[in-house]
């Protein structure tokens, strides 16, 4: 362990500081900029990488915590930490950062204000993932609209606004229910312990009326699945994905998407076991619908970034069915699925628009025979899409297999149909390959499409490099993650309390405050 | 023994990354390495072989891949009778076929080339790891890794649309299958705890006979489509649209294989069902006969091969299926030769003609292409199960277990088809070598090939003289060597052999298979070197037979209309563009759209002119006051 | 009597400040009823800080004479670019916000 290092502190600020430098550069150096942004995002990146070799295995206790005061007289505090669920979203999110960034060269427009709007969507996404204060972890969920929503509604395509409005609206509708969720959860704590706090722990503790909980359940349910997105709270996904630059896609899809998923797994579910009891053939029933109605529609789209949007919903509604069934190996392939569909479906959009930036059009029937003049593009895209439709040796077989043979223990009806996935997947994707890559090279403006440049080899290079080893040698991801989620299904399944798994004293923690007698209130 | 068994594994590993990292490098060259990269695991592969005759037997764990809970799967190695066998098969067929390659891929570009050589290593790879797996799951990695080599193969010439498809087909396809074999995985390992064979077939006695048969039947989806059994057999004439050479050894000699291999290898679990073992040798006689029947009529020359790829492949299940796994494996180790060899042969043939395969336009080719043509006779030869040659005596195994076990309507479907396999090889056979030359002027630029294809040829042509031989070594045989590790499925059968007295019927039973195998060939011989009866006047006596023949049974379309088009459809029309676009989107902008109706409507009050306002204001104060006032 | 007398000035300046601004459409005579109607509200402060001895009551009338200068300031100023753009002060040419 760096000792006393704060190392997610700096993980979460240190992009501002990038915000900060380019907000000083003239918007003339373009290349400037552009390096900056670069830079920055590298050395995020580094700085994260040691959460990695110095995270503790075999233990559920949050790591690299920090706590401190923020707001006394509401009991809010600065907390941040992470544990094994966490762990691979916060690298998974600045590594994506790091390749969107170098996808981004392309983009023109304001590079600038693109860039700064990008390194504070990087900040608000750690914030996320690492907050375990609910209400600094809300604050992140709600700041981290307003940099994707520009992201979208400024540097994307013909419908930006539209779509852009309503990826906005459509989350801040979820969002409102969580906060109400958020506002019981803190009055009924006060209630019950006669003190404030949005500490993560002290709420998870206290008792909620039986009668509240499927509510309050399905406000928290909602507002994630909208993010997830769950069916039938989808329709916003192909829209924001077809309109926003390759860059804001990828994040969207590598990271955005999981928060959804996320926040099931470390609030929805851990809160509220007995409607997760209740609720739960109903997700899974979702799910399945989500994978095969995923599938179907993907199957039939002209366009190819659609596809791979609606291929997401597919893959997401495998990685609820895991999350849903709450068994080691569904659970753990569900996370790991996670990270397999940041790594590869980011892979399909960043491989999109490369090609969208040589002809500025992502319809299938446009293309066709283009491995002859782009074949080292038609490799990497071959990769990533067996690795997005789960060819064992490739990340997304070990994830699915592991969140299938999870779910069949408990669930076989909708293991099996969501096995039907694999046929699916292969299906749409294959299909799409066929009519983009193969086929007789006919049409004239890609006759002279030049293949990929040293920037696009590298980024597409780095990207396909998790996919192996994820797919050889996924033993470091899982044996980062089982404890936590042992944790998780323990206080999913109501089998255990939150005293029970998370020590205080035991917690690598910097823990530097006496929670009950700072923030007592005086009535 | 573990340097061994890892140098055959991983060595086409190697020469496939070199070829495929390095190929604007290797080029033309591309052949220096992957030859090699087969022929010295080859090598390896015999010696491996060698210890196990002598006993000795590997199961060995490399790594943990997946350990999570009581999930545990390695990437482990287990090499006993029937891997040893396989796995010399595999690396021995595809050394004498990457040779082939050699000449016949010449025409291709240079980065083509290589990339060729890439792909083929690479499915040898996937074929060692299939055979030589110690567990279901890298089993399966196996699995789909040749379905992906297939994949690539079959489209290598992405650019032609039937090419581009046929690859999407048996990619598609064999994932229905896959769908099957992964469900059964997932009921073994909820039942049974794990997924390393060893540890399932110590258990897999203790399994309920209806969930035997459920995992069973699911695993042989699996096989039915990896090995083009019906219903999935679709997807291997159409795989004729890759390089010949690769039809050879991936849809004829090795890959198609994998679902008699696979259960052969789970013979513990398919004992204890024996209602699957029905079904699979049901399914096996019918896709002979039904495969078989296509073959009669169908002009293309490699086509023809193709059905009788699914034929064989029929027979096969139908050994394993009667529980004659060692005969059913036997069966798969001569026809990786024999047709091999014929599927080169064609290859040779079509190199030659420039890429023609239609059988009408060919004709008296022999006095062109002696080689190509003798050996493809010795093939057709084997096939038809003439002794002494190789398919006589793995098929006469088969038919005489299938006998024997009382198996009596699959015994006759199979020796009926036997005399259909005679007839179309020996009409292919006539019509390509013999005759009149029907194209004179595809006959004058006929040519032998070179030396680098035609030795391959020869080599496979004395592997399908002898390797029948093979049953008669010491200690049983070629069955008796696999029949080592199946101790108790081979005891039932030959139990039962014993019981309805095998050795007596042995000899009426290979007279009559014999006997309609010579019927086959001299009818072929009749009907299109002497023309009587003349197959153009049959053709048109039995039109709609010939026509059902003829367009396949149109199972494709069949396939096409009940299937495909009405997933597309109501993904397109009514899951998209109904439940997406219109309705979930339509609430959606519903909403949206109630919200600003609301908003037209109220901000009337927005006159814009400040009395306007002014007087709102006041009105406001005026009742916000006499409120205060009033209460 | 004072006391009454000093809140009804302040009252009636109040109003009428308030009716020109309801009935008027010139902005001038509107900003100067604005006016009006600030120093009606002075007076009411500066009688009720006299009558109850409360000092507010005149800090608070500083910071409305502050604040009316201000606007002055700025009213006029978006009074003299409103007339060179529209040519002419009558507030019912404004009608941008108009839905």
């Amino acid at each position: 362990m760096i000792a006393n290092f704060p190392i997610l502190t700096v993980l979460i600020f240190f992009p501002l500081v990038g915000v900060l430098i380019i907000s000083f550069i003239d918007r003339k150096n373009v290349n400037v900029i552009r390096w900056t942004a670069f830079v920055i995002s590298v050395i995020e990146f580094l700085i994260s990488v040691p959460l990695y070799f110095e995270f503790r295995l075999g233990t559920p206790q949050f790591q690299f915590v920090e706590k401190h005061p923020w707001i006394k007289a509401w009991g809010a505090y600065y907390y941040v930490g992470i544990d094994g669920i966490s762990l691979f979203l916060v690298l998974l999110t600045t590594f994506l950062t790091v390749l969107s960034i170098l996808a981004s060269w392309s983009i023109e427009k304001r590079v600038k204000e693109y860039m700064i709007s990008f390194l504070f969507l990087e900040t608000t996404m750690v914030g996320v993932f690492v907050a375990l204060d609910i209400l600094l972890f809300y604050l992140f969920w709600e700041l981290l609209l307003i940099p994707m929503f520009l992201l979208i509604g400024v540097w994307g395509g013909p419908r930006r606004v539209y779509a852009a409005i309503k990826f906005f609206l459509y989350t801040m509708a979820g969002s409102v229910l969580m906060l109400g969720a958020i506002i019981y959860l803190y009055w009924n704590h006060y209630n019950v312990t006669g003190f404030l706090s949005f500490d993560l722990f002290e709420l998870l503790k206290t008792p909620v009326p039986s009668t509240v909980v499927p509510w309050l359940f399905l406000a928290f349910a909602v507002a994630f699945a909208i993010k997830v997105p769950m069916w039938p709270f989808h329709t916003w996904l192909p829209d924001a994905h077809v309109e926003a630059p390759t860059a804001g896609s990828v994040i969207l899809a590598g990271v955005l998407l999981k928060m959804g998923t996320y926040g099931f797994m470390r609030f929805c579910m851990p809160f509220f076991p007995s409607a997760v009891q209740k609720f739960a053939l109903l997700f899974l029933a979702l799910s399945v619908i989500g994978i095969i109605y995923g599938a179907l529609v993907a199957l039939v789209q002209e366009d190819i970034k659609k596809l791979v949007a609606y291929s997401s919903v597919s893959h997401l509604g495998t990685c609820m069915l895991g999350l849903f069934a709450l068994n080691l190996q569904s659970v753990s392939g569900s996370l790991l699925q996670m990270i397999n569909h940041g790594i590869s479906t980011g892979a399909l959009f960043l491989l999109v628009g490369v090609i969208y930036d040589r002809r500025h059009t992502r319809l299938i029937k446009e293309y066709g025979g283009i491995a002859k003049v782009m074949p080292m593009y038609a490799t990497f895209f071959m990769i990533a899409m067996f690795s997005s439709c789960g060819l064992p040796g490739l990340n997304g077989f070990v994830g699915e297999f592991l969140t299938l043979i999870g779910t069949f223990q408990n669930y076989p009806i909708f293991a099996v149909l969501g096995t039907t996935a694999v046929v699916f997947s292969a299906a749409y994707l294959l299909w799409m390959y066929k009519r983009v890559f193969f086929q007789p090279l006919t049409n004239p403006a890609n006759m002279k499409l030049k293949d990929l440049n040293f920037r696009e080899f590298v980024i597409l290079l780095l990207i396909t490099v998790p996919m192996f080893w994820i797919g050889l040698y996924p033993k470091p991801f899982l044996e980062r993650m089982q404890p936590s989620v042992e944790a998780f299904i323990k206080l999913s399944k109501g089998e255990a309390t939150v005293s029970m798994i998370y020590k205080k004293d035991t917690a690598s923690s910097k823990v530097a405050l006496d929670l009950s007698e700072d923030t007592k209130i005086e009535d | 023994m573990q340097k061994l068994v890892l140098g055959v594994v991983f060595i086409p590993l190697l020469g496939a990354a070199i070829n495929g990292l390095f190929c604007w490098k290797t080029r033309r060259k591309a052949h220096w390495i992957a030859v090699p990269a087969i022929a010295i695991p080859a090598v390896l592969a015999f010696m491996i072989l060698l210890r196990v005759m002598k006993g000795e037997r590997f199961d060995h764990v490399l790594y943990w891949w997946i350990a999570l809970g009581g999930l545990k799967i390695p990437v482990g190695f287990l090499v006993d009778e029937l891997s040893a066998m396989m796995m010399s098969m595999v690396t021995f067929i595809a050394t004498w076929i990457h040779i082939y390659s050699i000449g016949y891929m010449d025409h291709e570009d240079d980065i083509s080339y290589a990339r060729y050589f890439t792909y083929l290593n690479l499915f040898v790879f996937f074929m060692l790891i299939l055979v030589a797996a110690n567990n279901y799951l890298l089993m399966f990695v196996g699995w789909e890794g040749v379905g992906l080599c297939s994949y690539l193969l079959i489209g290598y010439w992405y650019e032609k649309i039937s090419a581009a498809n046929a690859g999407m087909k048996a990619f598609i396809t064999n994932r229905i299958g896959d769908f099957g074999f992964t469900i059964a995985l997932f009921l073994i390992y909820k039942h049974l705890g794990s997924l390393i064979f060893h540890d399932v077939f110590a258990l897999a006695h203790e399994l309920s006979v209806p969930l035997a048969t459920l995992i069973t039947l699911l695993l042989f989806m699996g096989a039915t489509g990896k090995s083009a059994q019906i219903p999935l057999y679709v997807w291997l004439p159409d795989a004729m649209e890759g390089p010949t050479p690769v039809s050879s050894l991936i849809h004829a000699a090795t890959m198609v294989t994998a679902g008699v291999y696979m259960i052969a290898r789970s013979h513990a679990l398919f004992n204890v069902a024996p209602f699957t073992m029905e079904v699979v040798a049901v399914v096996g006689a019918a896709t002979a006969m039904f495969a078989a029947s296509m073959a009669l009529v169908n002009n293309d020359l490699k086509r023809v091969l193709a059905f009788s790829t699914v034929s064989q492949l029929g027979y096969m299940f139908v050994g394993v299926g009667v529980g004659a796994y060692a005969a059913g494996i036997f069966h798969l180790f001569t026809h990786a030769f024999f047709k091999g060899l014929m599927f080169l042969c064609a290859g040779s043939v079509m190199h030659a003609l420039h890429g023609e395969l239609d059988m009408q336009k060919m004709g008296g080719l022999i006095n062109k292409m002696k080689i190509t043509g003798i050996t493809f006779i010795i093939g057709a030869l084997a096939i038809a199960g003439v002794p002494p040659l190789a398919g006589f005596w793995s098929k006469d195994s088969i038919l005489h277990h299938a006998f024997v076990s009382g198996h009596k309507v699959v015994w006759f479907i199979g020796t009926v088809t036997a005399g259909m396999t005679a007839f179309y090889m020996f009409r292919l056979i006539f019509l390509t070598f013999f005759g009149e030359p029907r194209d004179k002027h595809l006959y004058e630029h006929a040519h032998e090939n070179p030396p680098v294809m035609t030795i391959p040829l020869i080599v496979l042509a004395v592997g399908s003289v002898l390797a029948g031989l093979l049953a008669l070594a010491p200690n049983g045989g070629f069955e008796g060597f696999i029949n080592r590790i199946m101790r108790t499925a081979h005891e039932m059968v030959t139990h039962g052999a014993e019981h309805a007295g095998g050795h007596e019927s042995g000899l009426a039973l290979i007279i009559i298979s014999v006997a309609v195998a010579v019927m086959g060939i001299f009818l072929a011989y009749s009907m299109y070197i002497k023309r009587v009866p003349d197959p153009v006047t049959m053709a048109q006596r039995f039109r709609p037979i010939y026509l059902v023949l003829y367009n396949r049974y149109w199972v494709d379309e069949l396939y096409f209309a009940l299937f495909i088009n009405p997933t597309v459809g109501i993904s397109r029309h009514v899951l998209w563009k109904i439940v997406d676009v219109l309705i979930i989107d339509g609430i959606v902008n519903g909403v949206a759209g109630l919200c600003s109706l609301i908003g037209s409507v109220v901000r009337r009050i927005q006159t814009g002119y400040i009395p306007d306002y002014a007087w709102l204001v006041i009105i406001g104060v005026v009742i916000v006051c006499g409120l205060k006032i009033l209460l | 009597m004072e006391m009454t007398l000093t809140y009804l000035i302040g009252i009636i300046t109040f109003a009428i400040g308030a009716f020109g601004v309801l009935i008027r459409k010139n902005a001038i005579v509107m900003f100067i009823c604005i006016e009006l109607m600030l120093n009606g509200a002075n007076i009411i402060f500066m009688g009720v800080s006299k009558f109850k001895g409360l000092i507010e009551g005149q800090v608070i009338v500083l910071f409305i004479m502050a604040v009316a200068a201000a606007e002055a300031a700025i009213g006029m100023a978006i009074i003299t670019a409103f007339y060179r753009r529209r040519g002419g002060v009558e507030v019912d040419k404004a009608d941008l916000m108009r839905w």
